[in-house]
């Protein structure tokens, strides 16, 4: 049987928020998530590609447009195999992005990256052998059906967030239940809700994340960002300041409102 | 049970030694035996402020690298024969402490006395950590002032991280004893008020010591405020706060709100 894994991959996003520059618009470098098909090649190679022409011939171009990671990780082969499969592949217009799993000696330039850090997501289905539901099998389909299927996933600190101390998950939501001290931060892939008082740092969205925001119950904040998009206590507007207030991105700029 | 105590703040010269001082006394009067021990290796001021600087031999340092027992380096207060002291090194610096040597000390006081108050040099470095490694219990001394109160708050993080109670998955008990204030100058707003201070450290209050001329002139005699005049205000507020922190149950004033008559008068030294 041919198995295609999904593959999430993951950049992390960068942000400058050190240096202030005479010009104000700084370079934004920003990690965006990518769904990858992963391909997981078994010996003997030419029954496994045999098997792949098959695939091909079901579903006309099930890999076109796709990003493709190679997963070589329990594949016996040397660098010269490794290259002849590459060729096999693009012949076949299935185009290697990644290759995962591999040791240093197989790769060599011009062959396509290593790859690191990818997560499971679930497995596409296969279109089967009957014509009828190679048509049901379109990629917008598929897609949608990995929104649903990724549960959001999140974290609750029970206690205050003292100076100094840094609260990180670029998985997603962090909730504070207590207050973050002036010398603190929380940095969230996802959104940040502090029922306390806001006087450190809070980064939200910080892997690439337009849609995260920002709430808490009191703001006294020294920065705020969403999507690497930043504010510091001078630039917020003095009626918010010990307010229970949201924060949200709207193109570039950050949007606040007093919650109640 | 012996208990051991933290003194600590983060920032320098806000009180911890003359609070570790007082309360060490305090609670010495309680007829419990203390010894407070000085942490502030190279920069000792523990044994001026408790008046017993001509009568050091040995110190912390030399019990720690074994040149002298803790018997011989301990020394007992002319006034209180339940008060300790013991010194720290002036010419050393902080690396002289090593863990296993701290922890040694703290064990073999731990035999003998009732409270162990270990006085924290100011920072977050070795000395810090070493004098709070092994308390049961931290006193967090704060100034009614925003950059004490983010140094105290930096330092609470590190009680409840890099403590042995914490290593061990316990609480630390964490009380903060709020040192100069003038609740005149709170009313003002030149100072943080009381329930600011708690809002932002959210731990419980052991006691409030108002500003005062007393703390100065009781350093400058050698004893601590609560042998040097046990009913001046500052006194007062150690000696409550050495029964609180021995588990009893005293209602807390806030030192300057309720002014009499003569208070009035003299404004401000009233506190």
């Amino acid at each position: 049987m041919l198995t295609v894994n999904r593959v999430g991959i993951e950049n992390e996003k960068l942000t400058k928020i050190s240096n202030v520059l005479t010009d104000a618009r700084s370079i934004r470098i920003k990690g965006r998530s990518f769904l990858a098909l992963m391909l997981s090649p078994e010996l003997p190679l030419a029954e496994w590609l045999a098997r792949l022409d098959d695939l091909a011939g079901r579903s006309a171009g099930f890999f076109l447009e796709r990003p493709i990671i190679l997963d070589v990780a329990d594949l016996d082969i040397d660098r010269h195999q490794l290259k002849a499969l590459l060729d096999e592949l693009a012949g076949r217009n299935v185009r290697v992005m990644g290759i995962e799993g591999g040791r240093p000696s197989l790769f060599e330039p011009g062959m396509p990256p290593a790859m690191r850090g990818g997560r499971p997501a679930p497995d596409i289905e296969v279109p089967a052998a009957e014509p009828a539901t190679v048509e049901t099998a379109k990629p917008a389909d598929v897609r949608q059906d990995v929104q649903i299927a990724r549960a959001p996933a999140s974290m609750i600190v029970r206690e205050p967030v003292r100076s100094g101390q840094s609260v990180i998950f670029p998985e997603g939501d962090v909730t504070v239940i207590g207050s973050v001290a002036s010398g603190a931060e929380v940095i969230a892939g996802g959104s940040v809700h502090i029922y306390g008082t806001l006087r450190g740092r809070a980064l939200a969205g910080s892997v690439g994340n337009t849609g995260a925001r920002i709430f808490c119950r009191r703001l006294e904040a020294e920065l705020l960002a969403i999507d690497g998009v930043y504010k510091t206590a001078e630039d917020l507007a003095p009626a918010l300041r010990g307010q229970a207030v949201q924060l949200w991105l709207e193109g570039d700029s950050i949007m606040a409102e007093r919650l109640n | 049970m012996a208990k051991v105590v933290v003194v600590t703040s983060g920032k320098g010269g806000v009180g911890k030694t003359t609070s570790s001082a007082a309360l060490g006394a305090a609670l010495a009067q309680r007829n419990e035996k203390t010894v407070v021990v000085d942490f502030d290796v190279g920069l000792r001021n523990l044994d001026l402020v408790m008046g017993a600087e001509r009568r050091v031999v040995y110190d912390l340092v030399n019990v720690i690298q074994g040149d002298a027992k803790l018997t011989q380096a301990v020394i007992r207060d002319k006034r209180l024969d339940t008060l300790f002291l013991l010194p720290a090194s002036q010419t050393r610096d902080k690396d002289s402490l090593t863990p296993e040597g701290v922890e040694r000390v703290i064990n073999e006081l731990k035999q003998q006395f009732d409270w162990i108050i270990c006085d924290s040099p100011a920072g977050i470095e070795r000395g810090a950590t070493l004098a709070m490694r092994h308390a049961d219990v931290a006193v967090v001394v704060t100034n009614p002032e925003v950059s004490s109160v983010r140094d105290s708050d930096r330092i609470i993080g590190l009680l409840d991280a890099k403590t042995e109670k914490a290593e061990r998955g316990e609480r630390m008990e964490k009380h903060l004893l709020l040192t100069r204030y003038d609740a005149l100058r709170a009313e003002r707003g030149d100072m943080l008020k009381v329930d600011d201070v708690l809002e932002i450290l959210s731990i419980p209050l052991l006691g409030i010591v108002p500003e005062s001329m007393d703390v100065l002139k009781a350093s400058n005699i050698g004893a601590p405020v609560t042998l040097a005049d046990s009913r001046s205000a500052p006194a007062l507020a150690y000696l409550d706060a050495a029964r609180r922190l021995a588990g009893e149950t005293v209602p807390m004033t806030i030192p300057g709100e309720k002014r009499g008559f003569l208070g009035k008068i003299f404004g401000r030294r009233a506190a």
